[in-house]
């Protein structure tokens, strides 16, 4: 009884921190495909962007842990904004396939580009001092880096659904993603909308990557190996919305945990049936639009 | 031409040249004629020559599932990667008759097109895209955690293919490359005759506007399942041909690697035309021969560079730049 | 009284708390020249699409020569007879106009199914789709690719696609809309010269169309139907003038 117990709570939380990676990662996703109709499968590569950046901007030049996760954020958000200007604008609207295979073209390429300026060795994190070992939450102990981890997750995320219903930005997102050419007849810029939530999305991508490092780990084919994941959180949460990948992620991250710890001779084959048939029951995802 | 002629030569002049489109032009005989030749000009490339006829076989029939009904899948090594384990099952535990082994591995990849298409071709658009991946995906993780069976990530071991009417397997790749260039000209058959059907004209239509298509009272969900079913059985053909020829089933042919490689060759060659798949797998397949020998990690990266390319300037793959450079020709004559 | 082509009793459709059809009472007697008129958003298309089965109603039936097809699909319904064209051309654009039409002829007379022979050597399938084409006056073009056409034959394409699955109800979605004035007339011609036996519901926005081609016409405003009579009791109709004059106004 107490060993169920004692399970269930390590399940919860490490399914907990899991579920903050992927939906940081997830999110901006989630709203690209929702706000511009545009299928990018390359997601992950800024996820890996910000991890290579931030581990390598602390094991090879000794910056300290939250200037190397703000330098890796940043780093992702620069790269996105020429990438969306240049390409991706091309497609919005267009033939889905086009879209497609762009980006899956685009996640190959930085599959090779990671190997080369990286190697093929997944990059070692070391959690900073401070945030190193266990901490004690009264009737256990956890490890101190995922308690931040579920932490500053929650923060953000709440940082996030504010920013969304409170501000001018968030507003404007809403709208568009509710109708288009409406919004833009209503004087809203999508183009300098778009490019600001694709970086924006971008950035917490790499935000996910960065803090997520010891979780999923930052090697050169992240992008592919984990497209399965972020692509089900998306479809499963809804596409567009900001809160329904976070309760996918949360319903993935918990389960695909429990899974893999109870009955490991499955793997995450659970995770993609239940995925079947959550989809084949609400095509649109549990918070989509229909 | 502006001679009148009488209405009903009009009439019947018009009904014929429609009705003769589907009739064999001799271009078409060109790859295989190009197929002879190489095994004269090329007799030390064999080996890769099956294989490259193999895959052909592969990309032809994920051209008709996406070129023809519209269906875009990042999931198709399912069906392929489905066919190779049978076929390898069946040699690993004691019938290796090649022939009968395509048979089977067919009837299984079709039995997986048939359940899995029956649940995700309710979807549409980009649910139905995630859900290829993710049932693709679900094989890939069945055959790594079921070690016992498949032999996990070290793959399968102790195949044992007997001889193909008499011909036994050889080192130099002799008898893969008939056998695989017959199993393809057969498939072929079979796809150039329901593309040219009024069935697969009915597909043209699904791809081309849908919702035109539910209008005219088409079952465009049925007709959609059968050309899955059908795509899948071919796609397991193939995958049966690669693992009977190498004599090995590894994970790698339900992954994502391998679902995105058949996409990019037909991509390349140019989709719903028939023939991009015999231009796409050649091009890729021998190039990635030659980049594997020099830097396998640099293949990665121009193999997208050339999707990106493709997408951006040459939407319709080789064919389609073939095409276009035709008709800039006939309007100078 | 005889059964009618088509008929729809107390048929409701609601998306949320927007009512978009009303208890629509409508029938459609065999050999009908029926037009449907109403302002814009009044529920036109919406009802067509909730008579062919694009969409589900919330409430009421859907009569088709006296058979309940209220549960039935779309691809059904048109087995039945029951045939609809769109306001916005949806061809097959990338093909001729001649395979536009021998896919619905195709369909119709079941040689879709068929895997095997070559399209081509259903010759039936091909002389039919010919026929029509000429019957129409535009076999002139039968090779040319759809979306090369001017819009006006493209729309009668439209008609043309539409009479190949030998409707017996056959709903007209504005016929002429988007069309120039010029090549309006051809398709009036064409109209006028549908068979007899074919009942026949127009939707249109034009009203000289409406008046010289219906013998019925019916009123829809905001989803419900607000009257229906001969073309003079129409003209007559102090509300009916209230609704296009109070349009007439806003605009």
């Amino acid at each position: 009884m107490a060993d169920a117990l004692a399970a269930t709570i390590s399940i919860t939380f490490h399914g907990l921190a899991f579920a903050m990676v992927l939906y940081l990662v997830s999110v901006g996703l989630s709203v690209t495909m929702g706000l511009m109709g545009f299928v990018n499968l390359a997601h992950g590569v800024f996820a890996a962007l910000g991890g290579y950046i931030t581990t390598s901007l602390m094991a090879s030049m000794g910056v300290p842990f939250a200037p190397a996760i703000v330098g890796g954020v940043v780093v992702a958000m620069a790269v996105s904004v020429p990438l969306e200007r240049v390409l991706y604008r091309r497609f919005y609207g267009g033939d889905e396939l086009d879209q497609v295979l762009l980006t899956v073209g685009l996640a190959f390429m930085s599959v090779a580009a990671a190997k080369f300026l990286w190697g093929p060795l997944a990059q070692p994190f070391h959690p900073p001092p401070a945030l190193s070992g266990q901490i004690s939450l009264g009737f256990r102990e956890f490890p101190t880096y995922r308690s931040f981890l579920i932490a500053s997750g929650a923060v953000l995320v709440t940082l996030l659904w504010l920013g969304l219903e409170r501000t001018q930005f968030g507003a404007q997102i809403r709208a568009a993603v509710d109708n288009r050419r409406m919004a833009q007849s209503v004087g809203i810029n999508t183009s300098q909308l778009f490019t600001l939530t694709f970086a924006l999305g971008s950035g917490l991508a790499a935000l996910g990557g960065a803090l997520g490092a010891e979780i999923l780990a930052i090697e050169p084919a992240y992008a592919l190996e984990h497209l399965i994941y972020f692509v089900i959180v998306v479809s499963v949460g809804g596409l567009g919305s900001i809160r329904g990948p976070f309760f996918a992620a949360l319903l993935i991250g918990v389960s695909d945990t429990g899974f893999k710890y109870l009955l490991p001779e499955f793997g995450a084959f659970f995770i993609y049936a239940l995925t079947l048939v959550i989809l084949l029951w609400r095509p649109q995802g549990l918070f989509g639009h229909a | 031409m502006t001679v009148a002629l009488p209405r009903s030569a009009d009439a019947a002049a018009t009904i014929d040249a429609f009705a003769r489109r589907h009739r064999l032009r001799a271009a078409e005989a060109v790859p295989w004629v190009v197929a002879l030749a190489a095994y004269v000009v090329f007799p030390d490339y064999l080996a890769l020559g099956a294989q490259i006829l193999a895959t052909t076989l592969f990309a032809l029939s994920l051209d008709l599932i996406l070129g023809y009904a519209g269906i875009v899948t990042l999931g198709h090594a399912a069906f392929f990667g489905t066919g190779a384990y049978i076929a390898g099952l069946l040699a690993a535990h004691g019938w290796g008759e090649p022939i009968t082994g395509l048979f089977a591995a067919a009837a299984a990849a079709a039995l997986v097109g048939f359940v899995s298409g029956a649940v995700v071709l309710r979807t549409q658009g980009l649910t139905l895209l995630m859900l290829t991946l993710v049932v693709a995906t679900m094989l890939y993780e069945a055959a790594n955690k079921a070690t016992a069976i498949t032999g996990g990530a070290d793959g399968l071991s102790g195949m044992d293919v007997w001889t193909v009417l008499g011909f036994r397997f050889d080192l130099f790749g002799i008898v893969a490359y008939w056998y695989c260039l017959a199993a393809l000209f057969v498939c072929w058959i079979i796809a150039r005759l329901i593309v040219h059907s009024p069935f697969g004209r009915s597909l043209t239509g699904i791809r081309e506007n849908e919702r035109r298509m539910h209008a005219i009272g088409s079952p465009v969900y049925y007709r959609r399942l059968t050309i899955y079913t059908i795509a899948a059985a071919l796609a397991g053909v193939s995958g049966a041909l690669v693992s009977q020829t190498t004599q090995f089933v590894g994970l790698g042919v339900l992954s994502f690697d391998r679902s995105g490689a058949v996409l990019i060759m037909l991509i390349v060659g140019g989709v719903g035309r028939l023939y991009g798949a015999f231009i796409g797998v050649p091009l890729y397949m021998i190039l990635q021969d030659r980049f594997a020998a020099v830097d396998p990690v640099y293949w990665y990266f121009w193999i997208g560079g050339l999707l990106v390319m493709v997408v951006v300037f040459a939407p319709g793959g080789a064919f389609g730049l073939g095409e276009r450079l035709i008709r800039k020709w006939r309007r100078r004559a | 009284m005889s059964e009618a082509a088509l008929e729809t009793k107390a048929l409701s459709m609601s998306f949320g708390a927007l009512r978009v059809a009303n208890a629509i009472d409508f029938r459609l007697e065999p050999g009908a020249r029926h037009a449907l008129i109403g302002p814009n958003g009044a529920g036109k298309t919406t009802f067509v699409n909730l008579v062919t089965g694009a969409l589900s109603p919330s409430d009421g039936r859907i009569l088709l020569a006296g058979s309940d097809v209220t549960g039935l699909g779309q691809a059904h319904r048109v087995k039945r007879g029951l045939v609809r064209t769109f306001q916005i051309t949806a061809l097959f654009r990338g093909l001729t106009m001649i395979e536009n039409v021998t896919l619905a002829v195709a369909e119709r007379l079941g040689a879709a199914r068929d895997l095997i022979r070559p399209a081509g050597s259903r010759r039936a399938v091909i002389e039919e789709a010919y026929a029509l084409l000429d019957r129409l006056g535009i076999a002139d073009e039968a090779l040319r690719p759809v979306r090369e056409l001017a819009y006006g034959r493209q729309r009668l394409v439209e008609i043309a696609v539409a009479l190949g699955l030998d409707p017996k109800v056959l709903l007209l979605d504005e016929p002429a809309a988007g069309v120039p004035s010029a090549e309006t007339g051809t398709i009036i011609d064409v109209i006028e010269r549908l068979p007899p036996d074919i009942a026949v519901l127009i939707i249109e926005h034009d009203m000289d169309l409406v008046f010289r081609l219906a013998q019925r016409i019916t009123v829809l405003v905001q989803g419900a139907v607000l009257v229906e009579g001969s073309p003079a009791e129409i003209a007559a109709d102090a509300r009916v003038r209230e609704v296009y004059l109070g349009e007439r106004e806003h605009q």
